[in-house]
């Protein structure tokens, strides 16, 4: 059996190696257009940055896919024959018995005039990077357009360098599709305060406006008319599923990403998506149909090589979670929190009075269920929330084990009781933080 | 800012310079009353040849003076081994038996003027490193990692100007080693000081030792700048700071002030290789009360305090807490952390050579300890005390010294800890199979980006468990805690917990239906 995958981002290489794990004798190819070792691509901005070499943004050694025996193709994927179920590339062509789809995304635009000048780009390929390392030394000040995770890592990695920085943002804080106006102003603050970025809310793009050379010169905001003067603009504003390509065929079933069930199996025998460019047609409790993060990717290549080992496994994540990091604010999350609470739900907000610390949990008012945390600049054990979210345990049962799911390196001074004085003040739970046990946390008998 | 960082850069390169020039200073002229110097045996087979040939002459440079004592003294010396006169024969090696002679015969600056000289020379260095690293305060900007332009600048990057550090590097460390009579005006620098603390003229170790502990304390300041916001790091760094400055440099200084056998009491046995050796055993039991003390307190770090801290704490106690050579490690040879090589092959090659060593050491200390107690001088063919001298040079000097600190601005700054420290191997064993350490894995957070490895001065490839969520046990981990430091998600934790489930060999990854995976770590 020969089994292609269409990508090597993290899902379809995930999903490679489970595979290998799984099956010693399928032949395995693994096809990208973008790099032909597989790399993180979280971790492009730190190219730029001078944090890392390409070679340490790899995650396996190059001689690892020789030892599993995992083919790496570099070629680009025009057209997929999904009748005699070939690949046509741009020097080869490849049949396949089995096919999985881990294409992932492309930046979002909205059609803006003037996107096709120079000097505009979005930052999601290593040829992105490559890209404005070229353009880099003629960049004086560039506009972000799009205030969201990519958006904060770009205006990272052009402060690194000392561009002057502004942030075209949409909404009235930052980041507010996920988190909420108190969170995002505290972003916000560290953001300008510390980093020099200037964060324009409630703004929208209208045009590019390139000079005689085809480079951009300028942008138009919408609102206000203003022409801001810019050497270069990053466009931040998310990404879509890659499945352009794909729709040529009209035979695979593809809404915003490519259709799939639980299985993440789309509508053509024999063909599967994962990461990136799925759109699920149901979702799972607790999640949505698209989710388009790196762990969503890893997990759906850990289930969907266990189904093509021959045991058709359901997708079927665990409880929500993610992590982020805004300049020097880490962020962590574990469950549902979400930006403002809903009919039912309470929360409590604390933010440290002179740290960039700020902790938010949601819980049901009704039958008190912990429901979710927000949480920045504290680390928190993944593995108690992951416990506390799936046993279904109280706010109260949380707040009082607290101190097992403290994550910051020793000898920090943990800030938690002066969030459980937050709590105490606001909320009658009359509950206080036991000390850390390590028998509950690894289940000792 | 910028400019007094700049000015302060000027500074450092200035006194480098002055330091380096401090070498080719003179006069030297010999008379003779310094052969008295000399032990009554060898004067009685040197004087004559020196008087006639040295005294009174002139010399611009070290260089001049010593390759004219060294010569006449190799001559003789093989005059007398070709006519097997094995009495008038001097095995000291040539440099050694010149140095004490160059020593009392320069006339340099450096000797006369050693206040000035002193502040010419290190003194200026330690202002323009400050200069430059207390700034750092400021322009670090807010409290966080601090890694930008490092592979874009060659002395971080291994490239260009780090093979000219390195040079250098290796040349002190050779002159150093080997060529005492060549340096004598570097050690006169600081007779002053050594005068003030031992009573004693100052040797080339007091030298060696002194400017280590400046090293450490400038480049200790600028680690505390870079981990402003990281206790650990805070706290760990004066540790080692305190640790060298007073346990390796002033006590023993001390005790030689009140006539009391030298001793480091943090330094351990294989690490420190001569401590068997029989001279000091001779030394410790002649000096009653004291020494007995010393000498149980040495065999006590090695069976005690080694397994039973390394149990409860990792290695990390010694190797990143209170080793000097760790301590140079963490403070000046930080800027190098990135350049360890991550790969398998490096990982099957250090393993080979730290545990070949450490074999070599317990062999060569069971020959000591035999020979002692036995008083045959040679086993099986080999004479103990060459293998002691071949251990001393290869093991000692050029691996710990000159391969050990010269090759941090190519191999990072542990290359002597990870592939060479005998010392770091015990540890590492204990670490590996019988501690309550290791680094937690944060569930599924990891997003591979590859910080940790990068960051990892040992090589290790974190991220290679990370991602697969499992915890990191290695016996080579010195427990530094910069790979969780880096990490932008939060995933790393260095932690002493119970020892079950500490090796999770067959991780689920946190985060999807623990089901899908279950079945592959039954399967193994």
């Amino acid at each position: 059996m020969h089994v292609a995958i269409l990508g090597n981002g993290i899902a379809g290489i995930t999903a490679a190696r489970h595979l290998r794990k799984r099956d010693d004798d399928v032949k395995i190819t693994v096809i990208s257009a973008e790099s032909k070792y597989f790399f993180s691509r979280t971790a492009l901005m730190y190219l730029y940055m001078g944090h890392m070499e390409f070679k340490d943004i790899k995650p396996y050694e190059d001689h690892f896919w020789e030892k599993n025996r995992i083919d790496l193709v570099f070629d680009r994927i025009k057209r997929v024959d999904f009748e005699q179920q070939e690949l046509i590339g741009e020097s080869q062509s490849l049949s396949y018995d089995v096919l999985i789809l881990a294409t992932g995304s492309v930046p979002n635009t909205f059609g803006w005039p003037g996107l096709d000048s120079k000097r505009v780009r979005g930052l999601y390929h290593l040829q992105d990077l490559e890209y404005l390392e070229s353009v880099s030394d003629e960049i004086d000040h560039a506009v972000i357009v799009g205030g969201g995770l990519i958006g904060i890592e770009l205006a990272e990695m052009l402060r690194s360098r000392d561009k002057k920085v502004s942030m075209l943002i949409r909404d009235k804080s930052f980041w507010s599709s996920v988190l909420s106006k108190p969170e995002g102003d505290m972003l916000s603050e560290h953001i300008t305060k510390h980093h020099g970025v200037k964060l324009i809310f409630e703004r929208n793009l209208k045009e590019i406006n390139a000079g005689a050379d085809g480079a951009v010169q300028s942008i138009t905001v919408k609102e206000s008319g203003e022409k801001i003067p810019c050497q270069f603009v990053g466009i931040t504003t998310g990404v879509k599923p890659n499945v352009d390509f794909l729709r040529k065929s009209n035979k695979l079933e593809i809404d915003k990403g490519i259709l799939v069930d639980a299985y993440l199996k789309t509508n053509l025998p024999n063909v599967y998506a994962i990461g990136d460019c799925v759109q699920l047609r149901e979702a799972p409790a607790g999640h949505k149909t698209m989710e388009q993060v790196w762990y969503v990717g890893r997990m759906m290549g850990e289930t969907i090589a266990k189904t093509i080992a021959g045991n058709p496994t359901i997708y079927n994540p665990g409880p929500w979670f993610n992590s982020a990091k805004f300049m020097d604010i880490e962020w962590q999350t574990y469950g549902l929190v979400p930006a403002e609470i809903e009919e039912g739900q309470e929360e409590i907000f604390w933010k440290h009075p002179n740290e960039y610390q700020a902790i938010r949990m949601v819980w049901d008012k009704e039958s008190k269920l912990f429901q979710g945390i927000n949480v920045f600049g504290i680390r928190m054990r993944h593995e108690r929330f992951d416990t506390w979210l799936r046993e279904g345990r109280s706010i109260q049962h949380v707040l009082e084990h607290l101190n097992d799911a403290y994550f910051d390196p020793e000898l920090y001074k943990s800030s938690l009781q002066l969030f459980m004085d937050a709590v105490n003040k606001q909320y009658d739970f009359g509950v206080s933080l036991k000390k850390k046990s390590w028998q509950r946390i690894f289940k000792l008998a | 800012m910028k400019r007094l960082q700049q000015f302060g850069n000027i500074i450092t390169l200035l006194g480098l310079l002055c330091f380096t020039v401090t070498l080719f200073t003179g006069p030297f002229v010999l008379n003779s009353d310094h052969i008295e110097l000399l032990s009554q045996k060898e004067q009685d087979i040197f004087a004559k040849s020196l008087k006639e040939n040295v005294v009174g002459k002139q010399f611009n440079t070290s260089f001049g003076i010593s390759s004219e004592i060294t010569a006449l003294y190799t001559e003789i010396n093989n005059t007398n081994k070709e006519a097997e006169l094995w009495d008038l024969v001097s095995y000291k090696s040539a440099q050694d038996f010149a140095a004490p002679l160059v020593s009392a015969a320069s006339q340099s600056p450096a000797k006369e003027q050693q206040t000035g000289f002193l502040l010419l020379t290190l003194g200026a260095m330690v202002l323009g490193g400050l200069m430059v690293i207390l700034p750092k305060f400021k322009t670090y900007g807010y409290k966080g990692i601090k890694h930008n332009h490092i592979y874009q600048k060659d002395i971080t990057s291994g490239k260009g100007i780090a093979y000219l550090l390195g040079g250098y590097l290796i040349a002190f460390y050779i002159l150093l080693y080997w060529f005492p009579a060549y340096i004598v005006n570097w050690v006169h620098l600081v007779d002053g000081l050594s005068m003030a603390i031992s009573g004693n003229p100052a040797s080339r170790w007091f030298l060696y030792g002194f400017m280590y502990c400046l090293v450490m304390l400038v480049m200790g300041v600028r680690m505390i700048a870079k981990y402003r916001h990281n206790r650990y790091q805070i706290i760990r760094t004066v540790s080692v700071i305190f640790f060298q400055i007073a346990f390796a440099f002033l006590i023993p200084e001390i005790l030689v002030r009140f006539n009391k056998p030298y001793m480091d009491f943090k330094n351990i046995w294989p690490l420190d290789y001569d401590f068997f050796f029989a001279w000091n055993l001779d030394q410790m039991i002649a000096e009653g009360t004291l020494g007995i003390f010393m000498l149980v307190w040495g065999i006590a770090l090695v069976v005690i305090a080694v397994p039973v801290i390394t149990y409860f704490a990792g290695k990390r106690w010694y190797c990143s807490w209170v080793c000097g050579c760790g301590g140079l490690a963490e403070t000046a040879g930080d800027p190098f952390r990135q350049l360890s090589d991550k790969s398998v092959k490096a990982w099957k090659f250090e393993r080979f050579s730290i545990h070949g060593v450490l074999v070599l050491a317990v062999v060569m200390t069971g020959m000591t300890l035999y020979s002692y107690f036995s008083g045959a001088t040679s086993i099986l063919g080999l004479e103990t005390y060459t293998v002691q001298k071949s251990y001393g040079f290869m093991v000692g000097s050029v691996l710990a010294g000159v391969v050990g600190t010269g090759f941090y601005p190519k191999m990072g700054n542990r290359v002597w800890c990870r592939f060479a420290c005998p010392l770091a191997a015990y540890l590492g064993i204990v670490q590996r199979f019988k501690s309550r350490f290791r680094i937690t894995t944060n569930g599924g957070q990891c997003i591979s980006c590859g910080n940790c490895s990068t960051y990892c001065e040992m090589g290790i490839d974190v991220r290679a468990y990370a991602q697969r969520g499992q915890n990191i046990v290695r016996s080579s981990c010195v427990g530094c805690g910069v790979c969780a430091a880096v990490c932008p998600r939060g995933v790393l934790r260095l932690e002493n917990g119970p020892e079950e489930g500490r090796l999770n060999e067959n991780p689920i990854i946190i985060g999807n239906d623990a089901e899908v995976t279950l079945d592959l770590g039954k399967k193994r």
